[in-house]
């Protein structure tokens, strides 16, 4: 037991008490206290196990800069992985424990990992788990690995708020130079926000043993935030700034207290000024990773935050000169300090869970706490997240910002100024965007060279146990570069992402390698500062607002006729209707449309309009087929192809007039469609000569397919001539449906009649219940896209993207005409006369048969030529089904070279499961066209 | 999140854009010979400047197709065209 209650006037409530459980023993704290606080005032000194060798460690911050006590915490119903012990306020009734040990951290039963780490070096697990196979060992490694146990109900109405602001003047930190600045920035009337991430402001002047400017800490702060909020600047407490990314927007999190989500602030800020002050750096020595070894700055955090006395009998080993307000304010406390100068002096702290002395010169002394501070270290995180520069400063072993740019600025400790009042005017300095004042620097540092080929383990990283061996090792197998030193020894991974144990790293690697730390450099300082849930940025887009889909206008009408409705291209839309056997009801459903009439919803087919002078020419370049001899009154098939002569889409275009077009593009492509339109028409086409605009929300489509659709649509109050030659296939009228405009079109996806009647959207019910009136005595059917998606294959119809891949060309799937014919240019012409595009090797689109007695076979199941001396796929089953038309499966395929194999055996191999097909041309149905064209 | 200037709508954050390609980039004439050379080159090269780049870019709402002279090193934005020729 070494830590205790004082009376000082720390920041606590000492009105009321709180109780809570670590390790299953109850403890009491104080409203203000973290539970790491309220637990050294408890004399607790283990709080955590290390992840690699299960070593005990106590807390080495007091803030953020610690990473060994890390607990699951229960309270109530809630119960959180991995919270800090550091930066988690004190609640009552918390339960906490700590993760990557059991029971507990005090006797911890891996804790045996630890007499094997002779054998467990950096880089182990690379060497020793290749062989056989990675894989073999991994799910042993991954159970033994990872830190806290996530449950499921952490999600339950855990939602953050994510909020965009901006603002003139960002002010990261509300220390000593963030709190001068505001105040002087604020004055001027800009909007200013000064954000920190504890609850109280102030940053470390809690922990100095002198007065600011006169005044005691804690007024000065007060008369500071008063200053700042009658100026009408804000501030921002609980709220860390975890990354910078471009245009200066700054991600800040607001912690809203145990088990709430925290909520996302996306702020803009036309100037940004870090004043994140700096932390103390570990010093290398044989065990220091006791417990009770901690930082001096995070000692006095403890004293003047808390009220909480760290020890008894302190020994304080530093390697620089401002140790004088770490000695005061515990000489203050009434504590004995014994200061030590880190050096050639080989000390070893001796003790295992209970400190006992710290061996200096061989000379021992006793003691029950170890204040280590090997330097300040700069958080230059942000600056460095900002695309500012950094440099080496030999005086002060430190990186520091370079140069400032116009938007971004460091002031203060941050920014290498540690002196209080140089570091006050240089934040108001850097507040007006005026020059630093030179600033006058008395701190001195020794440069620590740690102590090479010791015996003794001296470690650098405490969490995941990288030990100064470990870095020579890599060092020795030329694992020199900064980056590669990182990822081989696993230094500075964790949740401590290199605050601690990043310089004390670079330091082992200077020593071994004879070179300054500047030359050595640092690694990337990545997003995010501190962890962050993904929650804040799930925010509200979660189930239905994720990528919300379109919705039918007839969406009520399908859901009273039992649609199971289903997520295509974008849109909901009914799968089929009826309640039973899915694969029954929609085999029913083709047989209904086969043998009488189907009613479907094709509301989501593009409907895109190409009007202006330049209309014909327009859409004559941008398709594949020829359409500017298409006659007014016609529809024809076309395809949509990229540059690279890829199929991107097919359509049928309607041309309504002379300067008219419609393009009915799939449904899942319309956005694609319409954007590669409307590129084209503005960089290539006089913008002014021809216009596209997407009506497809404005009109709603039934299709009406099979032998009775004619008559069908003969019922409805639409006054057309309706008789094959008056209205043959690929033709389209315009007419009347109750006083509203229809345009019906007869084109086909069935292989059967089919007519298309679209009518404004407003008119979709109507014309929806005279469909299904007259439908009635006709047997008509509701059919869904399950169902179509059959029909169509039965006719050999492609879906591009489902039929076609990444390689498919036109006249890879019969569309050769245009090619070798077409007098124009259109996009893609060129790419259709490569080498690879003239190859006869040319996946093309075919059919495959088998017996009616056999299964379907399974798409993308790959065909097999087996004649040389190792199998090879030469094509797959892009579509498969039992058709019911037939009564047998059918499938489509690219088949290299298919058009040349009709007729043969091709081999189909699924997974080891080997089967045989007949290559026949893609149309099952209707090979002749006469019931399409009847 | 870097922010761009759309010339129809102004500035929005760079989900609402698309990249179209590098500015300047002129379809070889196709209904004359191109070369399997001139093809590749207009489909495939792309200069990727480090630094200044002037590059076409769509804002997707309201589908306006401009140019966009932008720092591909400081991400600055030093500048946006629109395409449209003011009327005769």
């Amino acid at each position: 037991m070494s830590g205790s209650r004082i009376q000082n006037n720390a920041l606590i409530d000492r009105g009321k008490t709180l109780s809570f459980q670590y390790d299953g023993k109850t403890y009491q704290g104080h409203p203000g206290d973290t539970l790491a606080s309220a637990l050294l005032a408890a004399g607790v000194k283990i709080m955590g196990r290390s992840f690699k060798y299960h070593r005990p460690r106590g807390v080495w911050g007091a803030w953020f800069d610690d990473s060994n006590a890390i607990f699951n915490i229960a309270l109530g119903a809630d119960l959180h992985p991995n919270c800090p012990a550091t930066t988690t306020y004190l609640e009552d009734g918390m339960q906490a424990r700590s993760v990557n040990a059991f029971p507990s951290a005090r006797f911890d039963i891996k804790a045996m990992l630890d007499w094997f780490s002779p054998f467990l070096p950096a880089g182990f697990y690379y060497k020793t788990f290749m062989r056989p196979d990675w894989h073999w060992f991994e799910p042993t490694i991954r159970k033994m690995a990872g830190l806290g146990k996530l449950d499921d109900s952490v999600s339950d109405g855990y939602q953050s708020d994510q909020i965009h602001q901006s603002c003139d003047l960002l002010i990261i930190g509300a220390g000593p130079a963030g709190l001068a600045a505001a105040v002087n920035a604020s004055k001027n009337g800009s909007a200013v926000v000064l954000v920190d991430d504890h609850n109280i402001a102030g940053g470390s002047v809690y922990q100095l043993a002198s007065d600011i400017e006169n005044q005691s800490p804690n007024l000065w702060v007060e008369q500071q935030i008063a200053t700042i909020t009658k100026n009408g600047g804000r501030i921002l407490l609980s709220t860390t700034a975890y990354g910078v990314y471009d245009h200066n927007l700054v991600a800040l999190v607001q912690d809203l207290g145990f088990a709430r989500a925290p909520r996302l602030w996306r702020m803009r800020a036309n100037r940004i000024l870090i004043t994140t002050g700096a932390i103390d750096r570990p010093i290398t020595f044989a065990n220091n990773d006791r417990p009770g070894i901690m930082s001096a700055s995070g000692a006095l955090e403890f004293l003047g935050r808390y009220g909480v006395l760290v020890g008894k009998n302190i020994a304080l080993l530093s390697s620089h000169s401002h140790t004088g307000d770490t000695v005061n304010r515990l000489h203050q406390a009434g504590v004995r300090v014994a200061t030590f100068t880190a050096g050639d002096n080989s000390p070893i702290a001796v003790g295992g869970k209970n400190l006992r002395a710290l061996n200096v010169d061989s000379i021992s002394h006793p003691c029950d706490i170890i204040l280590a501070s090997g330097g300040l270290t700069p958080l230059v995180h942000l600056w460095r997240h900002a695309g500012g520069r950094l440099e080496w400063d030999e005086a002060i072993q430190a990186f520091i910002p370079a140069s400032a740019t116009t938007s971004l600025r460091a002031a203060g400790a941050a920014n290498g100024v540690y002196e209080l009042d140089e570091a006050l005017a240089d934040g108001r300095a850097a507040a007006l965007d005026q020059p630093s004042p030179k600033a006058k620097n008395t701190y001195r540092i020794k440069p620590f060279l740690p102590e090479l080929n010791s015996h003794k383990r001296q470690w650098v990283d405490f969490q995941h146990d990288v030990t100064v061996k470990d870095i020579e090792l890599a060092a020795r197998e030329n694992y020199a570069s900064v980056e590669h030193l990182k990822r081989y020894t696993t230094l500075g991974m964790a949740s401590d992402q290199g605050k601690t144990s990043n310089m004390t790293g670079l330091s082992v690697m200077a020593s071994v390698q004879e070179r300054t730390i500047g030359q050595v450099g640092t690694t990337t300082f990545r997003p995010p500062f501190v962890p962050v849930p993904l929650e804040i940025y799930r925010g509200v887009r979660r189930r239905q607002l994720f990528n919300p889909p379109k919705r039918l206008a007839l969406e009520t009408q399908h859901r009273k006729a039992n649609a199971a409705l289903g997520e295509y291209g974008g849109w909901l839309r009914p799968a089929w209707y009826g309640e039973g056997d899915a694969q029954e009801t929609i085999n029913r459903e083709v047989i209904a449309a086969r043998n009488h009439v189907a009613i479907i919803d094709a509301s989501p087919l593009g409907k895109i309009e190409v009007i202006g002078p330049d209309a014909a020419q327009f859409v004559n370049f941008v398709f594949y087929n020829t359409l500017s001899t298409l006659n007014p009154g016609k529809i024809r098939y076309a395809l949509m192809l990229s540059e690279r002569g890829i199929v991107y889409d097919d359509a049928v275009i309607s041309r309504i007039d002379q300067n008219r077009f419609i393009i009915s593009c799939s449904s899942a492509h319309v956005d694609g469609v319409n954007n590669a339109l409307e590129a084209w028409r503005q960089d290539g086409h006089d913008p002014d000569r021809v216009f596209v605009h997407d009506t497809t929300q404005n009109w709603a489509t039934i299709t009406l397919s099979g032998p009775k659709a004619r008559a069908l649509l003969s019922c409805l109050e639409i006054a057309v001539d309706l008789s094959p030659d008056a209205f043959p296939h690929m033709t389209f009228q315009q007419s009347d449906f109750m006083s509203a405009p229809a345009r019906i079109a007869r084109v086909s996806f069935t292989g059967d009649p089919s007519y298309e009647i679209s009518v404004p959207t407003l008119h979709a019910p109507a014309l929806w219940s005279a469909v299904n009136k007259a439908g009635k005595s006709l047997q008509a059917a509701l059919v869904g896209v399950e169902a179509l998606a059959i029909l169509r294959a039965e006719k050999g119809y492609i879906i591009v993207g489902k039929d076609t891949d990444g390689e498919t060309m036109p006249h890879d799937i019969g569309f050769s005409q245009p090619r070798l014919r077409k007098k124009s240019a259109f996009v893609g012409d060129r790419a259709l006369h490569t080498d690879a595009a003239n190859a006869d090797n040319r996946r093309r689109l075919v059919g495959l048969s088998i017996p009616a007695s056999e299964n379907r076979l399974v798409t993308g199941a790959h065909l097999i030529d087996a004649s040389g001396s190792k199998p090879r796929s030469t094509g797959y089953v892009t579509s498969s089904y039992d058709s019911p038309t037939l009564a047998r499966p059918i499938a489509l395929a690219l088949l290299e070279n298919g058009a040349v194999k009709i007729g043969d055996r091709v081999t189909v191999w699924n997974q080891g499961d080997v089967r045989q097909a007949t290559v026949t041309m893609p149309c099952f149905y209707d090979k002749d066209g006469a019931l399409l064209n009847a | 999140m870097q922010q761009f200037t759309c010339p129809f709508c102004g500035l929005r954050n760079e989900t609402e854009f698309h990249f179209a390609g590098e500015a300047g980039k002129i379809r070889p004439d196709t209904l004359n010979e191109v070369s399997a050379e001139q093809w590749s080159a207009y489909l495939n090269h792309v200069a990727n400047p480090m630094g200044h780049s002037r590059e076409v870019w769509v804002h997707l709402p309201c589908q306006e197709v401009f140019i966009m002279q932008r720092d591909t090193l400081t991400m600055a934005v030093l500048g946006v065209e629109q395409l449209r020729r003011e009327p005769k």
